[in-house]
């Protein structure tokens, strides 16, 4: 009976298999629906070793920006003897107004806060809007598309980087901000996201109704469509952000020191014109915190959002 | 004469009908319409942006090029190929680019699965755990390579310091090649990991229950369950996460540039140990002003990702197949 089992389980997992590999990632609902209930994939309780290797896994996350508060708060002498600072010092607030001003800080907040604003909610825009059409439109080509969509997942944008900034010189956009707004502001994966949540959130009837009432499709989005989809457009606003504020590549090479994003304000701490190591930790600290803050307050829910596949590669 | 007089009659009662025969085809036009427009602010950005300057690519790789005077393209034909290839400074980034991705790579995915593993115990404070796993990914690569930076420092660095009380003696992370291109590695490792983890985690959870329990019953041991049950069940999962950390190893750019501090930090090193191909593309364009060549490496580097592409796809048939 037993070796009886074994195949009829491989056939059962087959179907099952290849539902997951065609879609990536099943919708948010279903997701939840398996999260909230008890024991689905889950096996066992954690034994005390499990959760040793857990705290540890943690103190490795953590530890390191743990000893970067560490750093920053004391001075250049103390962070240079060995054995190093374990404590904070009393030097935090001093060491980060320092570090504001010589790497240019404020601006590069501000740049950074305009530019991941810009691309998150763009990307949000036309994420849903595509999404939608995908999800619950009919129209010709729509599987085809849907997969070119998918296909420029694997095309890292990195390498168009030499016409990119030519292109970029030529309309007159170097060092500026639109440099580097533009090239990002739509995600493929953005549009994978949304099409899956939707097309399960989202009742065809629901559209239907709206049709019949006479609403055209912009209408239909608006009102019908853009309530039901907060939930996940606020997952995706958030992870696009955090995306963008670290984006390096392209900001280093079209942007340079006098109107920086923060990735590319703290390269100057690390080029040698501070000397001081404290410093540069608070600098490294102030460029951090604002994503930090936006962990504690939502980490939850970007948790959420990653497992339900709104990943920016 | 005649068009006048014979309209009025034809409009007076036919207002109604002409509105509402517009409306249908603003109807029609709407319903054909509106889903491509919805669609069609992705395909623009995504031509204008990624596809277009990734084929310019190609064509400017065959011209000489200088940051100074980027309107005069001089054609060079295969000049900037040869030259590549030529390039010992080439083979060393290619090879250390690969070096550090296998470095990075591997420990990564592993690790992430391990922790995935325990994530998907039943827990108190898991939402703590996985925060924690996420934190790594919200720190930009500038502020993680700083931090590390100082932590793999050589005369007073924390890791240093940890190995000498086992009685290691300071280690040279910087100009030491495989010192530096492991201490690179590790900044990689530590943002990633998480990240990694719980998309395996949301994987792991969708696995049905039943096949733990049939392969319980089988006397499979948790190792064994975890090897045909988990393994097998999250394997596409797997696969995409292979797949997105490749793309990012061959990219790999502001790790070793930061870990370099500054002057070092673009050669990768005083004698390019840790140079990737990232940085070679920067330094031929924007430190040596050769744009054509940087093209070049480029477009290599987008060659050398379809290459691993199709070498990942034989070998994931070859293993399905034995499978």
């Amino acid at each position: 009976m037993t070796t009886d089992s074994i195949p009829v389980q491989a056939t059962d997992a087959r179907p099952k298999t290849a539902r997951k590999t065609s879609k990536a990632a099943p919708s948010g609902a279903r997701r939840r629906q398996l999260f909230r209930h008890p024991g689905a994939g889950r096996q066992h309780h954690a034994g005390p070793v499990a959760y040793i290797l857990l705290g540890l896994a943690a103190l490795v996350s953590l530890f390191p920006l743990y000893w970067t508060m560490v750093a920053a708060s004391t001075d250049n002498t103390r962070v240079t003897q060995t054995p190093p600072p374990f404590l904070p010092g009393p030097h935090l607030l001093e060491n980060l107004g320092k570090a504001w001003q010589d790497a240019a800080l404020g601006k590069a907040m501000l740049n950074s806060l305009i530019v991941a604003g810009a691309i998150a909610l763009s990307t949000v825009l036309f994420a849903t809007l595509a999404g939608f059409a995908f999800a619950k439109l009919r129209f010709k080509g729509r599987n085809i598309l849907l997969m070119l969509v998918i296909g420029t997942m694997m095309v890292p944008p990195q390498l168009g980087v030499v016409p990119l900034f030519m292109m970029m010189t030529e309309l007159g956009w170097g060092q500026k901000l639109p440099a580097v707004i533009f090239p990002t502001l739509v995600s493929a994966v953005g549009v994978f996201f949304m099409r899956q949540y939707l097309s399960e959130a989202l009742p065809d009837e629901l559209v239907e109704a709206g049709r019949v009432d006479g609403a055209h499709s912009l209408r239909i989005f608006w009102s019908i469509v853009l309530p039901i989809a907060r939930p996940p457009m606020a997952v995706l606003f958030m992870i696009t952000f955090v995306h963008a504020w670290n984006d390096f590549f392209w900001p280093f090479i079209v942007l340079d020191m006098t109107n920086p994003t923060v990735p590319v304000a703290l390269t100057q701490l690390s080029a040698g014109y501070v000397r001081d190591q404290s410093l540069i930790m608070a600098g490294a600290l102030l460029g951090t915190l604002p994503l930090l803050a936006l962990f504690v307050v939502f980490g939850r829910q970007i948790v959420g959002g990653i497992m339900q596949g709104a990943v920016k590669g | 004469m005649a068009i006048p007089t014979s309209t009025p009659p034809d409009t007076a009662p036919g207002i109604g009908a002409e509105r509402q025969r517009r409306r249908t085809l603003l109807h029609r036009l709407d319903v054909r319409g509106a889903p491509y427009a919805f669609v069609a602010p992705f395909f623009i950005v995504f031509a204008a942006f990624s596809f277009y300057p990734l084929i310019y690519t190609s064509w400017i790789s065959l011209h000489r090029v200088e940051l100074s005077t980027l309107n005069l393209m001089e054609w060079v034909g295969f000049d900037n190929y040869t030259a590549l290839w030529d390039d010992d400074r080439f083979w060393n980034a290619l090879l250390n680019t690969f070096t550090i991705g296998v470095l990075s790579t591997v420990p990564q995915l592993l690790m992430a699965l391990g922790l995935a593993h325990l994530l998907n115990y039943r827990l108190r404070g898991s939402t703590f755990f996985r925060v924690a796993a996420l934190t790594p990914y919200a720190t930009s690569v500038g502020a993680a390579a700083l931090v590390f930076t100082m932590l793999f420092e050589r005369d007073f660095g924390m890791i240093n310091w940890v190995l000498s009380l086992f009685g290691v003696d300071n280690i040279d992370w910087e100009n030491n090649k495989w010192a530096a291109q492991t201490a690179i590695s590790s900044i990689v490792i530590w943002r990633w990991t998480g990240y990694n983890a719980l998309l395996y985690l949301a994987a792991m959870q969708a696995i049905p229950r039943d096949r733990y329990e049939a392969a319980a019953i089988d006397g499979a041991s948790r190792w064994q369950q975890f090897l045909k049950v988990t393994v097998p069940g999250i394997r596409s999962t797997i696969v995409f996460t292979i797949v997105l950390s490749t793309i990012g190893a061959t990219q790999l750019f502001g790790e070793p540039l930061i870990f370099g501090q500054g002057p070092n930090g673009i050669t990768g090193g005083a004698d390019n140990q840790y140079q990737t191909l990232g940085l070679l593309l920067y330094e031929e364009g924007w430190k040596n002003y050769q744009m054509g060549r940087a093209a070049t490496v480029a477009w290599a580097m987008f060659l050398l990702l379809i290459l691993v592409f199709v070498v990942q796809r034989i070998v994931q048939r070859i293993t399905t197949r034995r499978a």
